[in-house]
């Protein structure tokens, strides 16, 4: 790929990531595969890290191995498993690495994942980890040393615009927007009218906005994502539309609703782009971008 | 207050089994406030201990015990033949009250009854609640008298995460998002301006992270 992704954010192409999961173990031999397959239809893949609270490959070397098979990957950084000492050093090692982008989040609770035992950190939140990419951009770290050698981000943060309580939420995304971030990608929407509204609200500020689409797969995800999954609202009218098909064609329903939603922000303008989520189906994302005519 | 729980019988029974002679002790402060180890749960917690211990046909001698506070050697003091005739303690106080009094009381082991679970307040009959960390730099002031550290899930403090719903946390749906209550807070105070701010990383050292805490007083040293 020949422009880095900020590049990209600035030229005023449509902007289309997607997401990679990494495996729980060594064999990464399917990530390769949804990496070989992505790489060149998106321009900029995302590496989960421990997404839900579920530990893994570390997104650090995924994004690595995204980097070596030529795609270009964006790191996302949780605040829940490292301290700022752990932090500053994964980005300082991912820069030298060639990962360039980075997406700064708090992450799950501890207690919704795999090792609900384990102690969870939150030594820094996401508007004080985005401040500390800064800060290093600087050559400086969070003790007020100086470095040898600065790091340069692109950095990301998330936004949620379905979110439970509005006012706070976008309080949190002003602060982003304060320190430093760069572009959003945002909490899956499948309310068009909920984006609309928030990009009426975000739209004052200099950021991208990447729209969040998480592709349903089927009718039962739909039902748990609005029982289980704060900040995600799936609308009745597609819980029917999923239900309606005959059986084995739930995902391809999803992959055609995907697509319309992809076509109707591009078409209507609503974002500058979108983030694909296609969480443990990586593959079918190629087909959801011909659909919506990408 | 401190707040804390007593502990399952049977992991009492397995500490305290191998004693003839057993002095059960409680503790007339915090741990009687919470209905977890004063008087009237000491009395209930020998009953228990014996009647599990009997089961297993042994019958040793359990006598009874509450002193005002087991966090001071005044009264810890008030113990001392009692303890003297026993073979080990089993205190129904908070941490401290149990390493109060195992510092005190010399070469006798003592043993806890309770989990001391946490700073906190009864929120109406019968469900406590935790709201202070101890992080040894309060912040309540800029949040509206709500502990970010102790009532939000993530101690964030920049505002709240995505994954509220319904006004509770993700983790918990029994749980208030700490956040939400913090901005409705300062919403009715007209004081959200105090959180518009970026609010700068904590400095944990002022919290566990500088080992065990200590406050020197000159002022008040004899
Ligand atoms: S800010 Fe610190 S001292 Fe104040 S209530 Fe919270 S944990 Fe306690
Ligand atoms: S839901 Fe609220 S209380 Fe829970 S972690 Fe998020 S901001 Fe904190």
């Amino acid at each position: 790929m020949a422009k880095s992704f900020k590049e990209i954010l600035s030229s005023g192409e449509f902007v289309i990531t997607s997401e990679i999961g990494p495996p729980k173990g060594t064999n990464v031999e399917k990530m390769v595969h949804h990496i070989e397959l992505l790489k060149d239809k998106v321009h900029g893949l995302n590496v989960t890290d421990n997404q839900s609270s579920v530990m893994r490959l570390s997104s650090l070397a995924a994004c690595h191995i995204i980097k070596d098979n030529g795609g270009e990957p964006i790191l996302q950084m949780t605040c829940r498993d490292r301290n700022r000492m752990a932090l500053q050093s994964d980005l300082i090692s991912a820069y030298v690495l060639g990962i360039h982008n980075v997406l700064c989040l708090s992450g799950d609770h501890i207690y919704l994942g795999d090792h609900k035992g384990a102690k969870q950190v939150f030594d820094l939140d996401s508007v004080q980890l985005i401040a500390a990419v800064k800060g290093l951009e600087q050559g400086k770290d969070l003790g007020g040393n100086a470095l040898d050698g600065a790091v340069e981000f692109c950095v990301g943060a998330t936004a949620t615009p379905e979110a439970d309580r509005m006012d706070a939420q976008l309080l949190k995304f002003r602060k982003k927007v304060k320190v430093g971030a760069e572009f959003f990608q945002t909490q899956a929407v499948y309310d068009m009218e909920k984006l609309k509204a928030f990009m009426e609200y975000a739209m004052q500020f200099e950021v991208k906005i990447l729209a969040g689409i998480l592709v349903l797969i089927s009718p039962g995800m739909a039902k748990y994502l609005n029982a289980n999954v704060a900040g995600v609202t799936v609308p009745q009218e597609l819980i029917d539309e999923m239900t309606g098909v005959e059986k084995g064609k739930a995902l391809q329903k999803g992959i055609e609703i995907a697509a319309r939603q992809i076509k109707q922000i591009k078409e209507e303008k609503i974002c500058p782009g979108v983030h694909i989520m296609a969480i443990g189906k990586e593959e079918i994302v190629p087909e959801i971008l011909a659909m919506a005519g990408l | 207050m401190i707040v804390a729980e007593q502990k399952p019988i049977q992991e009492i029974k397995t500490m305290m089994a191998k004693y003839q002679k057993i002095l059960v002790v409680g503790c007339g402060t915090c741990v009687t406030v919470c209905m977890a180890g004063g008087e009237k749960e000491v009395g209930i917690i020998a009953s228990c201990l014996r009647m599990a211990l009997k089961l297993e046909g042994k019958e040793p001698e359990i006598i009874e015990g509450c002193i005002q506070r087991q966090c001071e050697w005044e009264f810890i003091d008030e113990l001392k033949e009692k303890v003297e005739g026993v073979e080990a303690v089993l205190s129904s106080a908070c941490g401290v009250g149990v390493q109060a009094l195992a510092e005190r009381v010399g070469n006798k082991p003592v043993y806890p009854a309770l989990n001391t679970t946490f700073m906190g307040m009864p929120k109406e009959h019968g469900l406590w609640v935790e709201n202070c960390r101890g992080c040894g730099n309060c912040g309540l002031g800029k949040f509206g008298g709500i502990c970010p550290i102790a009532r939000c899930s993530k101690e964030l403090l920049n505002g709240p995460c995505g994954g509220s719903q319904n006004g509770k946390c993700e983790v918990n749906k029994e749980m208030d998002c700490g956040w939400q209550l913090i901005y409705e807070r300062l919403n009715v105070l007209g004081q959200l301006d105090q959180i518009e701010d970026i609010i700068l990383p904590e400095d944990w050292s002022t919290d566990r992270d500088k080992g065990q805490r200590r406050i020197l007083r000159e002022d008040v040293k004899i």
